[in-house]
């Protein structure tokens, strides 16, 4: 028996949760869009990414939103340094190299933060953190947490600067060419390994900005990235891998589709509902629900 | 040669003998072999922190007992920790016991989850290897019928029965105030399992379970949950997680500003943890939990939390339980006084081993449980964890139910 | 002699070499090695056959294996059946599985990523129906009970089961060893290499995918039947979580995919990279698996056809040497 007033608390909640996912899976659709990998190492950079902001916390007192000038820059030369030095080299080019050679990556990073950092769960704590913001629209009532709210408000800026950067920008036109044609462009004279190692670096800034908008509602500990990497694959495939546009609405839609899941079918089954609409978007619509037919 | 010289130069040999004597006092009883404990936990994997937590518990136990003097009736025999990783996976923790018995462990003691439990005393019970379950609290683990399985702490079936009939009881003190409840628990088996078994006692007893709800490892967020507490309303929550969930589920409750009458918990991953109680003190205030404790009267357990807190860890029940399963595998060995397994077993089976600070009746091991082991319900107040129940080792009046 | 009967032969000198190796060895420690390395193997080797022969990269192989798991779990606890009879069954049910995936996946063709993605998705949506479901039991999982004997497929050292996966192992390679000389494997070969040309070529590619995915599933069903004797417990973690996907393609592509021998390379290799680095540093966790990260990474970036490609290109260094 479900209670009707739950519904749209529900909902809202969905949203302010997929709003999360989405800057999750921004990285990962730019990564797959233009390398065409699956970056298995999504979930580990996340957590490096958590930690960075734990850590600016902690140790030097910054609020994590005032961090996103600092993570998401390190972020990205992470990213960059990653895809130049060591994948790329590793992979030879090779789509099941970069597979394995990602899935060492991940290895590595979160075996070094348990190394460094122990396997504790840390939380932070701000003056935030614990308030709630009512939204309420006629009789439908609801409160939502605000760094959730504040979150959702960071999806939207994130694929909005995402998409202005490669649809407006000379990188963006290179980064474009080289998704489409990686041969032609390199041709023009476009330097691809560059492009692939800046395209690395964008899609692990983003996780930085999505870490800066998850610490103030979640936890960091080692292992905290592997709890996102499978909704963040779903996503991007429903919104249509390398879609921007795509990997918001599709967030979105999974917070939606998660939260009433677990409404209607308990918390734990209704997890069933983003995999089966992940498998039959696959299997009927495998462009993405908002990409273009190939 | 004449009678003196005879008797000089056997002087001589006795007093170079003598001499001897003194100079090398241990040439004839050297020091006594250490004996070997394997020590097997996932010190790495998603278990990583209780695994470490139960380790260092293990080596502070060994450390304790070499410092008084190793084991007295194998000559001051020393304890040596063999250190293994499951790795949070049961095949890797049976391929570290097949080690551990190659390496000539006396016994083995480990490894935190019921899962790697099972794997590890199975391939310990081929080698007729003793193997003292340190925390691991399903109940198949002792009741598979192997006999090198022995577990001092208690399972989920004794926590999950004490918690029941202890709410009752604080319930009818209070004039009953509360009649429903929601149970929150984690899916796999400790989770399931407890929530089973709380399912089918509440009722028993005038409770109305108005639902059960199950979640993932881990639960990416808890704002439905709540918003269904919210609406069904139950006078008390129950919830059996693990750390994470715990601590995400009562601070979104906190959030939405939903409180029960009472949050009652059953092996409640974060409710009776000091590091929760430190992060969380507003979320944490007054949630009560029925899970392995200590006796706070005992000076030692004081003692030890003070050390454990000195090295920058958190007290929590890893460390304890496995500290004290140590203590109990020691004394079976010394009682033994030999380091032969089923010398061992025959002592661990038949001990009746008091020497410790858990708030247990008197040790008897049937089928490998000790059935005097017991949990402590516990509940936060100011700022502390302090035990309400039973009464012979209550800190605190218990306050239920909490006040709005 | 002909490439097959090479083969063949090779073939026969590992199984009686290993199965020698198993009787005379002694230690626990040795004999469970040999038997998980064996079992890494075999999955490596499952893997293999749609991936590395079929060209369609799976990343929810762990669907077959939870499948033929329950399977061996469920019939022998809830049907009383003996463990011998429950095996195929669990076969049957994991190729089955296989072929009601290949069928949906091939049907609507998809391919590369999107295969292996909804490979995945498939083992999740299982694996989170298996926490649900009473007859799976749940989240509390199931345990077979302990009752050691040859009839009850539970032998008492570890060295009755490594021969048991040695055999599934061997049964493998010859399954592999058909592949690479068969009509069937041909085609599913021209089908991988290029599909439109194979169709224009009269090869039907959606039943030669659902052969090699039906196989594939099986192989990966023994296994997890395999396991469930081994470790008597299962739970739907254990039976349809990543881990187990991953443990079989990484010991498939280190060692080199679309070849015989290539799984079991990697397969060891990896095994002894993952025993060797467990416990160094003792005090030190996790150092142990930055290790293995870091050679991981490593051996991708000096053996990118594999550690089984290592062997071929020495060898033709050599042989180009001594012209």
């Amino acid at each position: 028996m479900t209670d009707l007033s739950i519904l749209f608390p529900s909902l809202l909640n969905g949203l302010t949760t997929g709003a999360v996912y989405a800057l999750i899976a921004l990285g990962l659709t730019l990564i797959y869009g233009v390398l065409h990998i699956i970056n298995f190492a999504h979930g580990a950079a996340l957590m490096l990414a958590l930690y960075a902001v734990y850590w600016l916390k902690e140790a030097a007192g910054v609020d994590p939103y005032l961090a996103l000038p600092l993570v998401v820059p390190g972020m990205f030369v992470l990213g960059y340094a990653l895809q130049r030095l060591v994948i790329n080299r590793a992979s030879h080019g090779k789509d099941e190299n970069i597979l394995l050679v990602t899935l060492g990556l991940s290895i590595v990073m979160e075996n070094l933060a348990l190394l460094f950092f122990k396997s504790d769960t840390r939380t932070i704590e701000t003056a935030y953190t614990l308030t709630t913001v009512p939204i309420n629209i006629g009789i439908a009532q609801a409160m939502i947490a605000l760094p959730k709210l504040v979150a959702f408000g960071g999806a939207l800026v994130a694929s909005a600067t995402l998409m202005l950067i490669v649809g407006r920008t000379d990188l963006g036109r290179a980064i474009r060419a080289v998704a489409k044609e990686k041969h032609g462009a390199k041709l023009m004279g476009i330097d691809v390994d560059h492009v692939y190692a800046m395209s690395f670096g964008i899609g692990l800034a983003c996780l930085g900005a999505a870490a800066c908008f998850l610490l103030p509602a979640y936890y960091v500990n080692p292992q905290v990235g592997n709890g996102f990497v499978l909704v963040a694959f779903t996503i991007v495939v429903l919104g249509g891998m390398g879609s921007f546009s795509g990997a918001l609405l599709g967030g979105l839609l999974i917070g939606v589709v998660e939260s009433l899941g677990g409404l209607l079918l308990g918390e734990s089954l209704g997890q069933i509902g983003i995999f089966l609409l992940f498998i039959a978007v696959l299997l009927f619509r495998p462009q993405g629900l908002f990409g273009a037919k190939a | 040669m004449s009678t003196n010289v005879r008797n000089r130069r056997h002087f001589m040999a006795q007093a170079t003998a003598a001499a001897s004597a003194l100079a090398f006092p241990m040439v004839g009883g050297a020091q006594p072999k250490p004996v070997k404990i394997g020590v097997l936990h996932p010190v790495t994997g998603a278990l990583a922190f209780s695994g470490q937590q139960c380790r260092e518990g293990a080596l502070m136990a060994i450390e304790d007992i070499n410092k008084a003097g190793g084991l007295k009736a194998l000559g001051g025999a020393k304890l040596e920790p063999l250190l293994g990783d499951a790795q949070s996976q049961p095949q890797v923790g049976a391929a570290e016991v097949e080690k551990m018995n190659e390496a000539g462990v006396s016994a083995v003691l480990g490894a935190f989850a019921s899962a790697i439990c099972l794997a590890t005393t199975q391939a310990a019970a081929k080698y007729n290897l003793p193997h003292v379950v340190d925390v691991g609290v399903a109940d198949q683990i002792v009741e598979r019928g192997l006999k090198n399985t022995f577990r001092f702490g208690p399972g989920y079936g004794v926590c999950a029965r004490v918690a029941v009939i202890n709410l009752h009881v604080l319930n009818t003190a209070a004039g009953k105030p509360a009649k429903t409840v929601m149970i929150i628990h984690e899916e796999s088996l400790f989770g399931t399992g407890t929530a089973n078994l709380m399912t089918r006692e509440l009722p028993g007893y005038g409770f109305e379970v108005k639902e059960v709800v199950k979640h993932a490892n881990p639960t990416r967020d808890f704002n439905n949950i709540v918003l269904r507490m919210k609406s069904l309303n139950p006078d008390i929550v129950i919830p059996a997680n693990y750390y994470n969930e715990y601590a995400l589920l009562l601070r979104t409750m906190q959030q939405q500003k939903v409180t029960p009458k009472a949050v009652y918990s059953v092996l409640g991953g974060a409710a009776s943890s000091f590091k929760f109680v430190k992060e969380s003190p507003d979320s944490a205030n007054g949630i009560i939990d029925c899970n392995h404790w200590f006796n706070p009267k005992d000076p030692r357990a004081q003692a030890l939390r003070k050390r454990v807190e000195a090295k920058g860890l958190f007290f929590t029940y890893e460390i304890f339980n496995t500290y004290t399963a140590m203590m109990y595998l020691a004394d079976a060995i010394n009682r033994a006084k030999s380091t032969d397994r089923a010398a061992i077993t025959a002592a661990l089976a038949d001990s009746t081993f008091a020497d410790h600070f858990m708030p247990y009746g008197p040790t008897k091991m049937v089928n490998g449980q000790n059935t005097g082991a017991q949990p402590l319900m516990t509940q936060v107040l100011g700022g502390d964890i302090k035990v309400i129940v039973p009464r012979e080792y209550r800190q605190a009046e218990p306050v239920f139910p909490m006040k709005s | 002699m002909s490439a097959l009967k090479k083969e063949l032969l090779r073939i026969a000198i590992f199984a009686v070499g290993v199965a020698l190796l198993l009787n005379l060895l002694d230690s626990g420690v040795a004999l469970n090695f040999v038997m998980m390395a064996l079992y890494a193997a075999l999955l490596a080797q499952a893997w293999n056959i749609l991936g590395g022969y079929g060209g369609q990269f799976s990343f929810g192989h762990a669907l077959f294996f939870g499948t033929g798991a329950y399977v061996q779990a469920i019939a022998q606890i809830e049907g009383g059946l003996n463990p011998w009879l429950a095996m195929p069954l669990g076969v049957l049910a994991s190729a089955g599985v296989g072929v009601f995936v290949g069928a949906l996946s091939f049907r609507y063709g998809l391919k590369g990523s999107y295969f292996a993605l909804v490979t995945l998705a498939f083992a999740e949506v299982f694996r989170i129906v298996a926490l649900s479901v009473p007859f799976t039991g749940a989240g509390v999982g199931l345990m077979v009970p302990l009752r050691e004997g040859f009839g009850n497929m539970q032998f008492g050292s570890r060295r009755g089961f490594a021969l048991m996966v040695l055999g599934l192992v061997v049964l493998a390679l010859l399954v592999t060893c058909w592949l690479r000389h068969s009509r069937f494997g041909a085609y599913l070969q021209a089908v991988r290499d290029n599909e439109d040309a194979a169709r224009a070529a009269g090869v039907n590619p959606f039943r030669v995918k659902l052969g090699a995915i039906a196989l594939s599933g099986g192989f990966m069903g023994a296994g997890g039947a395999f396991y469930v004797q081994v470790f008597q417990y299962i739970d739907p973690g254990i039976a349809y979580g990543a881990h187990t996907s991953v443990e079989a393609l990484v010991g498939a592509i280190v060692g080199g995919m679309g070849t015989l021998w290539g799984p079991l390379i990697g397969a060891l290799a990896l095994h002894v990279l993952a025993d060797l680095t467990r416990n160094l540093f003792g005090q030190l966790p996790g150092i142990n698996m930055v290790i293995y990260g870091v050679v991981l990474v490593l051996m991708i970036m000096f053996a990118p056809r594999g550690l089984g490609g290592l062997g071929r290109s020495v060898r033709e260094l050599w042989k180009g040497r001594s012209k």
